[in-house]
């Protein structure tokens, strides 16, 4: 990739938040840039700084301006940036995740397999087989934004949204591949749906998947999802957690 | 056991607090109060820490009524009328509400969201140190919704202390101070063309995100980012030029270029903007504006000094009136320097 001397910048996003900018498209090299510096600010903290949201190719920070100022934090951000080398290792976690794929758990599994020529269980062999890192999370809480998917398989986005895809969804749109929690509108192509609750306001914990961590996919029949979603929705986290 | 029961209310009021820190990056806002600097008020009138959990009332009429104990109670934010058992109560001050009493709340006038605090607060089970309520996700405590007919919500329930009074922060204002960017350069001259138009808010508005109506303002490069992280005041520009001023319940991540962000010391003042009063940005400097943010946060946690004791205030009531006419206010907040000024020197005028 060619050096852009732009890059990376800090910007200041109002008086409370600034954000650490490493490119401006969707690249998991510049992700592992951006979880690599997130995860070098929890294990080295910056005075002030309150809280982190990691993104696909930016870190925004925000911060107390009681504590520090733009200019102090910009200063001290350029010498972690400076000092760092890049890499984030292993994922610290990785999941192993349930999906019902196709029928109505998955209504665009036949034309995403259409488009491309291969059978339905082709797209899924080509989904589950991936390794994927999630890469940020947001648009609703629990959305976790996926890097990892085929190229074989990547799908542009539908050009009318639905207005309401159920709660679980696992979809694709261009290259991004995505674990959705609640139900929202989504333009996305709709595989399957899985029983896990990234989200669970009543669980300990809240979130179960986070930022960096790692993901991978496993078929199972339609016929275990009343049991799986009924343990999801008691608090149990369903997803298994692969050993390191 | 102390409670308070909904009586009636409108559609978007719910119980606030400062708000979540440390779930935005897992795609939960952080909510809390619209107008910290109103919900401070309320609670320092009642002796509370000034970031208790309150009840966010929006511009509709709310009724409540206590049972099983007394508890004293203060509103501020929108003016607006305030019975406490059937008796008007005078604005910025404090009151008790006895068992089996109402409280009634009028249609808010030249803002939008007032704070009921209740001394001793509320109890409940706090999420990433949180009551904020963040409607549609189920987060929130007690209730995890905006409130409705019937909700009743267990109070702590304190009526120790006395009827106090509070000299409150006059914070309207017809210009929203803002930082230029993160992208500000998608706009070229646009950005001027932003920053000289008048602005209103329009009625698609909500906790979430407050619509702009306006010229629209065009990109120089398109309407799409690679989406990154938004904070409360971002102003968003979408695909039809017209801006969206994220606020407390927003996406916590977004793909619109952010033409400017709004200051913290202005978010209230914005969030309280009827629709339909006209106003404009003022892009400032980034040291101007955190000097303002610093006076904004020291100030809330000063309120409790502009607190006077009700018996003290009638005697000094004269004195009040006649500052005031002379244009001399005592103790008087300048809301544009957040700097106190001092008796005898003339009060700016907006």
């Amino acid at each position: 990739m060619p050096i852009d001397a732009t890059f990376p910048r800090i910007l200041p996003c109002g008086d409370a938040a600034a954000t650490v900018e490493f490119g401006d498209t969707i690249d998991a090299d510049l992700n592992v840039r951006v979880l690599a510096l997130d995860l070098d600010l929890e294990a080295s903290p910056i005075e002030g700084v309150i809280e982190t949201v990691p993104t696909y190719r930016s870190l925004l920070l925000h911060y107390d301006v009681r504590r520090t100022g733009f200019c102090d934090l910009k200063c001290q951000l350029l010498t972690k940036l400076e000092q760092r080398s890049v890499s984030i290792g292993k994922p610290l976690r990785t999941w192993r995740i349930p999906v019902v794929y196709g029928g109505d758990f998955g209504m665009d599994l036949p034309a995403v397999a259409e488009r491309h020529g291969i059978a339905p269980d082709e797209v899924v062999a080509r989904h589950t087989a991936a390794d994927y890192r999630v890469a940020m999370l947001g648009f609703t809480p629990g959305f976790c934004y996926l890097s990892g998917l085929d190229p074989s398989i990547a799908t542009p986005r539908r050009n009318n949204p639905r207005q309401n895809t159920p709660a679980g969804t696992i979809s694709i749109g261009g290259a991004q591949a995505a674990v959705q929690c609640l139900a929202s509108p989504s333009g996305w192509h709709l595989l399957g749906r899985t029983p896990v609750r990234s989200f669970h306001p009543k669980r300990e914990p809240v979130f179960l998947i986070k930022p960096g961590d790692a993901v991978t996919f496993f078929p199972i029949e339609a016929s275990d999802w009343d049991r799986l979603d009924r343990a999801a929705a008691g608090g149990e986290p369903v997803a298994e957690l692969m050993p390191r | 056991m102390t409670r308070l029961t909904v009586v009636s209310t409108g559609p978007i009021t719910s119980v606030q607090d400062a708000g979540r820190i440390g779930a935005q990056r897992y795609g939960l806002p952080p909510s809390g109060a619209m107008d910290r600097l109103a919900m401070a008020t309320a609670n320092v009138l009642v002796a509370n820490p000034h970031a208790t959990p309150a009840i966010e009332i929006g511009p509709l009429p709310a009724v409540f009524r206590i049972d099983g104990g007394q508890v004293r109670i203060a509103l501020a934010g929108a003016p607006r009328r305030i019975e406490v058992n059937n008796l008007e109560i005078e604005p910025n001050r404090s009151a008790l509400v006895g068992d089996g009493e109402t409280i009634t709340i009028g249609f808010a006038r030249g803002g939008i969201f007032s704070y009921l605090g209740l001394a001793g607060g509320i109890k409940g089970e706090p999420v990433f140190g949180s009551f904020s309520v963040t409607a549609g996700t189920g987060v929130g405590s007690p209730i995890a919704r905006t409130l409705q007919a019937e909700d009743t919500i267990e109070l702590v329930g304190t009526m120790a202390g006395s009827d106090l009074r509070i000299d409150p922060i006059a914070s309207t204002s017809d210009i929203i101070r803002v930082i230029t960017g993160p992208q500000a350069e998608e706009f070229g001259e646009n950005l001027q063309r932003f920053l000289a138009s008048e602005w209103q808010v329009s009625s698609a508005s909500n906790r979430m995100g407050y619509r702009l109506k306006g010229p629209p303002i065009r990109h120089s490069k398109g309407h799409n980012i690679v989406s990154d992280g938004t904070v409360n005041g971002s102003i968003q520009i979408p695909g039809d030029g017209q801006p969206i001023v994220l606020m407390p319940d927003r996406g916590t991540t977004g793909g619109y270029p952010k033409i400017a962000t709004v200051i913290t010391a202005d978010l209230g003042t914005l969030a309280q903007m009827p629709a339909g009063r006209t106003f404009r940005f003022e892009a400032i400097g980034i040291e101007e504006a955190q000097h303002l943010s610093r006076a904004y946060l020291n100030a809330i946690d000063s309120l409790p000094d502009r607190l006077i004791a009700t018996s003290s205030l009638n005697a000094n009531l004269n004195a009040l009136h006649d500052a005031n006419l002379a244009g001399m206010a005592i103790n008087a907040l300048d809301t544009q320097t957040w700097q106190a000024s001092s008796p005898g020197t003339p009060d700016k005028s907006p």
